[in-house]
């Protein structure tokens, strides 16, 4: 938030971004990339759908992070915009005449791209009151938006299908190709391309997306004019700044950001279910965990808000898959150990221990790795 | 009217309960510029260490336990976490405390499990008429409890040794250190009196008047509400967080009455933000200035 992360993105080093390092870098991407392509062809379903389920949580802790530690905006209400993305998602795409809920029957694909819009006029319409207020008083502040959605999930049943049944979305199709078991079938090296392969893919594509939207402004003038606001308001505004409008800006991004995830989870769950009380899907924990992400992962910093997400979404994804083949959490009921609840420690603890040893995160802490390695220690 | 009235003193009675919790913000803030995000969990295991020894210790020295144990955790946190790590800025350590309230309300509430005990003393859910209106005797033992707890923490603040430490420190940190006032003391007992003053809290708030509920992960949620009280109080202002707490109890009462109970957990955000809209630091609190 403050002066965290004030080496985090490439704005107080001059880009030493050419040569031989960063080519690596860009190997190393590339590399990673195609691991990502290839995993669907060695990786079952189950495990497919814990990894799509990473993913969303990229993607909503890229946005996350973006307001949070480059434009140096609290922001609680992560789930708000989940709930918002998710639902403009579902009405859109929903059929039209169901008389119990409305629906728009539009494309599945323009109706990903008109949550992803909806959630950042929401940003938007936030923007006035987020632009008075700073620090604790505007995550607070920004707490209502889950109280106000809580609430709405609970009264507009006929967008939301209220919180007893909730409403299915449309499958996702784009351009007429569904990414279900149905339609043509395709097989790439023996392995048949089926739902979980194919949603996977577009998790992937959405992500790379995200990612590389993300990065492009960080290094950018907008980006440049974020972390201005960030360090100095003052300071911003005298250097011709808007402050108004980075802030604004700032929020509305993190709010598409978070459309976008919110779409992803209620194609991933395929439902949309509001909650009953404020812990849920759509609940402050789930803001709690998106923060814990970006915290986690390094204010700021967007490969930081990967790994992020990898921790705090994957673990109880990866716990639950291996805990089925080791016969671990195998207890039930009263004071039981879940996947959701080791972690839920594991990142608590994670949290404590990033602010405590390491400020600028696990980036700072591969940036110190990398730095390691590249510079022997000088002879004195 | 008599509805109104009975609202009234009914969200009046909530209001003291959040004005004790929302006071314990204010002490921590006021002395180390951190907001507490583990005020819940402080709340929750307060009441979980009655739940525990209420058979051995009776429901008076249950109480007492749980109050003193929330302190304690209070002072523990500060002790093992914050206090090494001086340098860190005071957001950094509100995040911290985001921490801390995963780790200890995940833990409370796995060990609850589907046990959803009441804490309620002898007063719980014995409603009686006066003038033609019900009151719950938990919104009337809340409103004396809480008035003489602020009364005794005001007078303290004014005239004690520590009073006088905690303002100078919450003025000017560094001139206080250079007077001789020990910054770490100050810090430690306002954890401690916030823990205390939570501890106090969750006795009114699982109970059936108040909140319906038993102690679960609802009591935690009932807390967070204190955190608008705080806020639109004013997050450096004691006097704001007395005001903020009632004005939140009575939104909350009057809005589950004449709106609709799903809309009272928001009403009382809206209201907030209506606040801060208008006055960005809260009613009572210091306005930031910023100097070029």
């Amino acid at each position: 938030m403050s002066e965290v992360d004030t080496e985090s993105e490439p704005v107080a080093a001059p880009r030493p971004r050419r040569g031989p390092a960063s080519l690596v870098r860009k190997a190393a991407w590339l590399a990673l990339l195609v691991v990502l392509l290839a995993l669907p062809l060695y990786l079952d379903a189950a495990w497919l759908k814990a990894g799509q389920y990473m993913m969303i949580g990229a993607v909503g802790a890229i946005g996350l992070t973006l307001v949070v530690g480059q434009a140096g905006q609290l922001s609680l209400a992560h789930a708000f915009f989940l709930l918002a993305g998710g639902t403009a998602y579902t009405v859109l795409s929903g059929p039209i005449g169901d008389d119990r809920v409305v629906g728009f029957g539009l494309d599945p694909g323009l109706s990903l791209l008109g949550a992803v819009v909806v959630a950042a006029l929401l940003g938007l319409a936030f923007a006035p009151v987020a632009g008075r207020l700073r620090g604790i008083y505007l995550g607070v502040a920004s707490l209502a938006l889950v109280f106000l959605g809580l609430y709405f999930g609970q009264s507009a049943e006929e967008l939301t299908g209220g919180t007893s049944t909730g409403r299915a979305p449309a499958p996702f199709s784009l351009f007429g190709f569904p990414f279900t078991d149905d339609g043509p079938e395709i097989t790439l090296l023996g392995v048949p391309i089926r739902q979980a392969e194919r949603m996977w893919y577009l998790f992937l594509l959405l992500t790379v997306l995200a990612f590389v939207i993300a990065r492009g402004a960080v290094r950018g003038r907008v980006g440049r004019s974020w972390r201005a606001v960030r360090d100095n308001e003052a300071a911003a505004a005298v250097m011709g700044v808007s402050v108004m409008r980075a802030k604004a800006g700032a929020f509305a991004v993190s709010s598409a950001y978070g459309g976008l995830a919110g779409a992803m989870t209620v194609l991933w769950f395929d439902i949309l279910k509001p909650d009953e009380s404020e812990f849920g899907t759509y609940g402050i924990n789930v803001s709690i965990a998106y923060l814990a992400m970006v915290i986690i992962g390094g204010l700021g910093s967007v490969p930081g808000a990967l790994v992020g997400a990898l921790i705090v979404n994957g673990l109880p994804q990866v716990l639950a898959l291996y805990s089925a083949d080791l016969g671990w959490f195998s207890g039930t009921g009263d004071g039981a150990l879940t996947p959701v609840l080791v972690s839920s420690f594991v990142y608590g603890a994670a949290i404590i221990l990033v602010v405590l040893f390491e400020p600028g995160g696990l980036a700072a802490l591969g940036r110190r790795l990398t730095r390691l390695r590249r510079q022997p220690p000088e002879e004195p | 009217m008599n509805t109104f009235l009975q609202l009234v003193v009914n969200g009046l009675g909530k209001g003291a309960v959040f004005a004790l919790l929302a006071l314990g913000f204010v002490i921590i803030f006021k002395a180390t510029e951190v907001v507490n995000f583990a005020h819940g969990s402080l709340v929750l295991f307060g009441g979980y260490l009655v739940v525990v020894t209420r058979d051995a210790l009776g429901w008076v020295g249950a109480s007492l336990a749980g109050i003193v144990s929330a302190g304690l955790l209070g002072l523990l946190v500060e002790r093992l976490l914050l206090s090494r790590s001086r340098h860190a800025d005071a957001n950094s350590l509100a995040l911290l405390t985001i921490g801390v309230d995963v780790i200890v309300t995940e833990e409370i509430v796995r060990r609850l499990g589907v046990t959803l005990p009441f804490l309620g003393g002898a007063w719980d859910a014995k409603p009686f008429q006066l003038g033609g209106i019900t009151l719950f005797r938990t919104h009337l033992v809340a409103l004396g409890v809480a008035a003489v707890l602020i009364t005794a923490f005001w007078l303290a603040f004014k005239y004690s040794n520590w009073g006088v430490a905690m303002r100078a420190q919450a003025e000017n940190r560094e001139a206080a250190a250079l007077m001789g006032i020990r910054s770490s003391r100050v810090t430690a007992t306002a954890w401690l009196v916030a823990g205390l003053l939570a501890g106090v809290a969750v006795l009114f708030i699982a109970t059936q008047d108040f909140s319906g509920a038993g102690l679960s992960r609802g009591t935690h949620s009932i807390a967070l509400a204190a955190f608008p009280a705080a806020i639109l109080g004013g997050l450096d202002s004691t006097a704001g967080a007395v005001v903020g707490g009632l004005v939140v109890g009575l939104v909350e009462a009057l809005s589950a009455q004449y709106v609709s109970f799903d809309f009272s957990k928001s009403a009382v955000f809206l209201v907030m933000l209506v606040v801060l809209v208008v006055r960005p630091s809260g009613l009572f609190g210091t306005r930031e200035r910023t100097r070029v």
